[in-house]
């Protein structure tokens, strides 16, 4: 079979913009110039082609005659001093390539065979850049070897090679291993300990030991050996056991017994999780009657309306995205979209969130083995977060853009999706869901390989050249696009039982959970689609390979819903049967190769004892920049340019923001669209006036000063976020992602027992804020790991608590955005001015830290949100912008440019003596509004008895003018001060 | 009489449940249809009045923007298309559809045949960009679809935009006939003044979208889908704007013209 190689370029008349921005990138990220970059792409066919049929292809599926200009073997790449092609590696998602292929067998009338295939790679051709410079660009910047194979030549090289294949076909060759292995626990200690780390089970000592114990009693070693399965562990038992007992599945840290002191008070919990975060939902339960399902789906699943329910989850995938930020944050969107296709019965995708914590990107120092640029982070995160959210059709409604620079050691990407659904779906209630004995297992979407094999048990095993990226992936949204069109037409037509996706664990996980209630199931490994052979059974059974769903089908509609799938190019599989055998079989070819009792599987796992001691020694000295001058308008502009308070417009620009047509308030909003907004809003319904409104709160630079501050001040942001859009107290409900570096005291873990301890201040911190604001927490993940160990080199992430508050918003004609609407207007200040200068971005720009964090007041900051919520629904308010990074000095700011209208305001009414702590504190619960003329002493009234302070009004002149008691001021154009908020991510 | 409307879906398309509420919302029938049914059913056309190839990324923008699509349309409806065509039934491509349909050749359709003599290429900016645009509709053009509309502000959400044609004569044939139905604008002194002003992606004389000489083909890169209700605009908590959305008015107009004509 021969190997064809087609390239596309852009005619030479044509402007390059992709090759351009390359070339930017270049000299920004490298500091290299290169006179120019060309792009073309490459696919290359391997195939048994006739030439009229190779004709026939680029003519009808490559060639787009206007504006590019199409070769068969022979190469376009001209007036260049170097080329470089990438290209991925044997196993990594290629979906143009796959695109391609449907187009080929499109446009040829037949379909290729399986080893037949066309592969995507790209052709860099670089003007004016010599060898040695073009790997380092290569390597820096272009490609991941983790996930690409590149080859670089120079034009001299290339002469003799004009036309040919600069890559190996990228088609995997595994030999497959043993059917199925025994593995004896009758071990030492030591020698269990080595099996868990050389297998990648992650499975501690104890566990290892309460496995071991299992095998050995009479009853299973009886049943065994009747079903021909021998008396040790099958490899297959042990991987199961692994997936569904790690870290990632079983929040082994969240559900410890765990002893605490902090010098002052010693007390013991049992279950962080049931302390605290169920604690807190259970108690607030009571006093918010929209709670559908909580906790134990997928998803949490709140009432929207009488006739509709809205499911919210919120994942990391921060592992992943340190290796390959671009596969790592799209395979994170796509994968939280799969929690809401899997919730209940399913539920349609209609918002997604981005949040991206990362060091800086203007970072100038080394850079230690394995980890990347911040930079290149940044740009591969939000490259993939587009990618997935646009190409899945699901609009990015909120984010944020965190810098700290411990995220040095492993960035944090968070991705969050809402969903909504009819209460009724088939006539049955969308949010019930339960596999029967009898239903079929059936897998659809896109096949196995080896990609995620671990991803749950994750390692930092490097990689070995030429063998499939088994730890990273990439996603394919237009598969799972697809799945997920055809499993909502299969919902509405009542033709499955159960749902849920393949993520952390893959089958063994959506099988082991959906067997819970039928109580078993018979699975038959075999029958699964594999991406190429040689993948042991185990390896099918645990692989990560996205884009893919487990059902429960009964009978009766088997054969209904293949037939739908068939009709939907959607791949369906029977992979066997639930049962209430109380075991999951596994079987290859017909040999029963696991058998795992249900209970053992689920209930099996011991529980975990940790201590937790917080250190309360080092106590930071209270300080205070004391500046020579009273003009304080540079430091403003400084702290609007820092890298936590600039805007971030020209990444949200590139997630599609509108698509299904539901928005109400968009990230960036103002007659400029460009003024920050606190919370997205969107009006799902197109015959209703309500609204669903989502905001985060994440505050990880007050974790070292106190772990409770860091939690409160995350979730007060994310609820005065959405009350400054109009969200009312109680309609609020909230989704908790910590990430944490490892919090178990070990010899490579010394401070263990304080990041315990800060784990435990931070549930507190949870359960107390929430109880006041009356939010249930519908649901969260954990990601404990969060460390970058390398020889002696360790860097641990600031412990980060991620808050993703949704509310249900009645009429989406009140909603209030950010800017400032005309002059005129009185300019008030509500909420507390504290000296809370801890962690600030005005100390950090001087190099300080500081010491005293802000805090939370939830009692009074209820009563002011209760009340602003009044005022805004009274329509007295014009526009209200919260305060956070930055303080008071940066809000006014943001309003006041992003309205056009500039501000005469003293803050002398707040009674804090010194102007820093006035303009750039950043206590919580705080908003500064404005109202017309007019409506000020309606306005004040409805605020009497909370902190309301008049500073001033707004005014036609562009000018910002802010004056503090003790005589420091700013005086600022308002064009200054935007261009500085501008420019410092002007990418 | 009720005026049904085909709204294709299938494989990354993504705008097909706004457009087809924007149909139904003017009061038409529109169903959204799957590719694979369309192909596999033909006539499902015959009972149509109006095709309505929404945004999105279908298959990916794998082979280049609405390649994949529009070949299976060829390939396998290309009969279908033009008895439906030449039967003077209206069609709009929107986005991604736009450009399927410039690649069939259903635009600007010159004299009756299917031959793709435009394209729309990458953004200057080599970006996807979600931004609104302010639109003006050039006096000669005879695109149905703009009747009483002279000025509208939508969003664009796209990465390959920028319309290109093959030469200068397409393009002043385009200009000459009325084909150029919509245009990108500076937004002056009125209302929605904040919206990108001029051509952000660099398009061929700040086109945003054209016609067939009979101004009942209509594709359009921005997104009047999206914009059905008032709260849409950006700038909505500021302006004083009607109820319905700009957009909606787009979908009346066919609606109104088929139930008159067809």
């Amino acid at each position: 079979m021969k190997t064809h190689r087609i390239e596309i370029a852009r005619k030479a008349n044509q402007a390059d913009p992709a090759g351009a921005s390359v070339r930017a990138q270049i000299a920004q990220d490298l500091d290299i110039n290169v006179e120019a970059v060309r792009i073309i792409d490459v696919y290359t066919i391997h195939a048994a082609l006739s030439e009229e049929e190779l004709t026939v292809i680029c003519e009808q599926v490559f060639s787009n005659p206007i504006t590019h200009d199409c070769a068969l073997n022979r190469s376009l790449a001209k007036d260049y001093s170097c080329l470089v092609e990438i290209g991925f590696l044997p196993g990594v998602t290629d979906t143009v390539g796959r695109s391609a292929l449907s187009a080929v067998e499109d446009a040829l009338g037949r379909s290729f065979s399986e080893a037949e295939g066309v592969y995507k790679s790209t052709l860099y051709a670089l003007s004016c850049v010599d060898y040695e410079t073009t790997v380092h660009i290569t390597t820096a910047l272009l490609a991941n070897d983790l996930i690409e194979q590149y080859s670089i030549q120079s034009a001299e090289e290339m002469r003799s090679r004009d036309g040919q294949s600069l890559l190996a076909l990228p088609i995997v060759k595994e030999t497959a291993g043993p059917l199925m292995e025994e593995v004896s626990l009758d071990l030492s200690d030591e020698a269990l300990k080595a099996l868990s780390r050389d297998r990648m089970l992650a499975l501690e000592l104890e566990e290892m030991r309460v496995i071991h114990d299992y095998y050995e009693q009479a009853e299973v070693r009886d049943a065994r050996a009747k079903a021909g399965l021998p008396a040790s562990p099958t490899d297959i038992e042990l991987e199961i056991l692994a997936q569904t007992w790690s870290e990632h599945c079983k929040h082994k840290i969240f559900n410890a017994v765990i002893d605490y002191e902090d010098g002052t008070e010693k007390y013991r919990i049992t279950s962080l999780f049931k302390t605290y975060i169920q604690g807190v939902t259970d108690a607030v339960s009571k006093r918010v009657p929209w709670l559908v399902n909580v906790f134990e789906d997928n998803a949490g699943i709140i009432r929207f309306d009488e006739d509709h329910v809205f499911a919210l989850k919120a994942e990391t995938h921060n592992s992943p995205s340190a290796l390959d930020p671009y596969g790592g944050a799209m395979t994170g969107i796509v994968g939280v979209n799969r929690d809401i296709l899997g919730a209940g019965l399913g539920f349609q995708c209609i918002l997604n969130t981005d949040v991206l914590c990362v060091a800086s990107p203007f970072y100038a120092g080394e850079i230690p083995p394995r980890l990347m640029h911040p930079r290149r982070i940044l740009r591969g995160a939000l490259r993939g977060a587009q990618e997935g959210g646009n190409h899945s059709g699901v609009p990015n409604v909120n984010g944020a853009l965190v810098f700290h620079e411990h995220f040095f050691g492993k960035p944090l990407v968070f991705c969050g999706t809402g969903g909504l659904s009819p209460a009724i779906v088939g006539g049955r209630p969308v949010w019930e869901k339960a596999a029967r004995p009898g239903d079929f297992i059936i897998m659809t979407g896109g096949r196995i390989g080896k990609d995620g094999i671990h991803g749950a048990t994750f390692s930092s095993e490097a990689l070995h050249e030429g063998s499939p990226a088994t730890a990273v992936q990439i996603g394919d949204p237009i598969t799972q696009k697809n799945m997920g069109d055809f499993l909502l037409e299969a919902r509405d037509l009542g033709f499955y039982s159960c749902i849920t996706d393949n993520g952390a664990g893959g089958l063994s996980s959506s099988i082991g959970e959906m067997a819970l209630k039928p109580g078993g199931a018979d699975v038959h490994i075999d029958r699964a689609p594999l991406k190429y052979d040689g993948l042991a059974p185990w390896e099918i059974f645990v692989s990560e390979a996205q884009e893919r769903m487990t059902l429960a089908v009964p009978p009766e509609h088997v054969d209904a819903f293949l037939d739908l799938a068939r009709r939907r190019d959607v791949e369906a599989t029977v992979l066997g049967t639930f049962t209430d055998s109380g075991q999951l079989r596994c079987y290859y070819d017909d040999q029963l190769i696991a058998a795992l009792d249900m209970d053992f599987l689920h209930d099996g796992l011991p529980r975990m004892y940790l201590e937790a001691s917080l250190d309360t020694t080092t106590e930071l000295p209270q300080i205070m920049p004391a500046p020579d001058q009273n003009d304080l308008s540079a430091d403003l502009a400084a702290v609007l340019g820092s890298l936590n308070v600039c805007s971030k417009e020209n990444f949200v620009r590139m997630m599609d923001q509108e698509v299904q047509g539901q928005s109400v308030l968009k990230q960036f909003q103002g007659p400029g669209h460009d003024g920050p907004g606190n919370a997205g809003v969107i009006k799902p319904l197109a015959d209703s006036k309500r609204g669903i409104a989502v905001a985060c709160g994440i505050c990880p630079k007050y974790a070292e000063l106190d772990a409770y501050a860091m939690t409160a001040c995350a979730v007060d942001e994310a609820v005065r976020n959405l009350v400054a859009v109009g969200a009312a107290i109680g309609t609020i409900a909230g989704l908790d992602n910590f990430c944490w570096p490892d919090p178990v005291q070990s010899e490579t873990t010394p401070d263990g027992r304080h990041k315990l301890a800060q784990l435990v201040r931070s549930c507190e911190a949870l359960y107390d804020v929430c109880l006041a604001y009356d939010i249930p927490l519908i649901s969260g993940k954990d990601s404990m790991k969060n460390d970058y160990r390398m020889g002696d080199t360790k860097i641990s992430i600031p412990p980060t608590l991620l808050f993703t508050a949704a509310a249900i918003l009645e009429d989406v004609d009140k909603v209030v955005s950010m800017e400032v609407k005309d002059a005129g207007h009185i300019v008030y200040v509500l909420g507390e001015t504290y000296d809370e200068m801890g962690g600030s971005e005005y100390l950090a720009l001087h190099g300080m830290t500081g010491s005293c964090p802000p805090r939370v007041n939830p009692l009074s900051a209820r009563k002011l949100y209760e009340r602003l919520h009044q005022a805004i629904m009274e329509g007295l308010v014009k526009s209200c912008h919260d305060v956070s990074d930055g303080g008071l000095a940066a809000a006014l700011a943001e309003s006041a440019f992003s309205g056009g209208y500039g501000m005469t305001v003293t803050l002398s009414p707040l009674g804090v003596e010194n102007g820093i702590i006035a303009l750039f504190s950043e206590s919580q619960s705080r908003f500064v509004v404005t109202v017309a003329a007019e409506d000020a002493a309606a306005f004040e009234a409805a605020m009497k008895r909370s902190a309301c302070y008049r500073v001033g009004e707004t005014s036609p002149e562009p000018v910002l003018r802010i004056s503090c008691g003790d005589d420091r001021y700013i005086d600022a154009e308002l064009s200054v001060l935007r261009d500085a908020w501008k420019k410092t991510l002007d990418w | 009489m009720t005026i049904n409307v085909v709204v294709l879906t299938g494989f990354g398309i993504n705008a097909d449940e706004e457009t087809q509420r924007a149909f139904n919302r003017v009061g038409a029938q529109a169903s959204r249809i799957h590719l694979n049914d369309l192909l596999a059913d033909p006539s499902l056309l015959d009972r149509a009045h109006i095709l309505a190839i929404p945004g999105g990324f279908s298959f990916g923008d794998a082979a280049g923007p609405g390649k994949i699509l529009a070949n299976r349309l060829r390939f396998k409806l290309e009969k279908a298309l033009q008895d439906f065509v030449g039967r003077g039934k209206l069609a709009i491509g929107i986005s991604n559809g736009f450009q399927v349909m410039l690649r069939l050749g259903m635009l600007p359709f010159f004299d009756g045949s299917f031959q793709q003599t435009c394209t729309l290429s990458q953004n200057d900016s080599a970006r996807f960009e979600n931004r609104w645009v302010h639109l003006r509709r050039p006096e000669n053009t005879r695109c149905l679809w703009l009747h009483e509309v002279e000025s509208l502000d939508l969003p664009l959400r796209c990465e390959h935009g920028k319309f290109i044609p093959q030469d200068e004569s397409v393009l002043k044939r385009l200009f000459d006939q009325g084909q150029v139905a919509l245009q990108y604008a500076s937004s002056g002194d009125e209302d929605g003044a904040g919206v990108a002003s001029g051509n952000p992606i660099g398009s061929t004389e700040a086109i945003a979208g054209i016609c067939d000489p009979s101004g009942r083909l209509f594709g359009l890169m921005p997104r009047p889908e999206a914009y059905q209700d008032r709260v849409n605009h950006p700038e909505w908590t500021g302006l004083h704007l009607p109820e319905e959305g700009a957009g909606l008015q787009i979908f009346r107009n066919a609606v109104e013209f088929a139930r008159r004509e067809l």
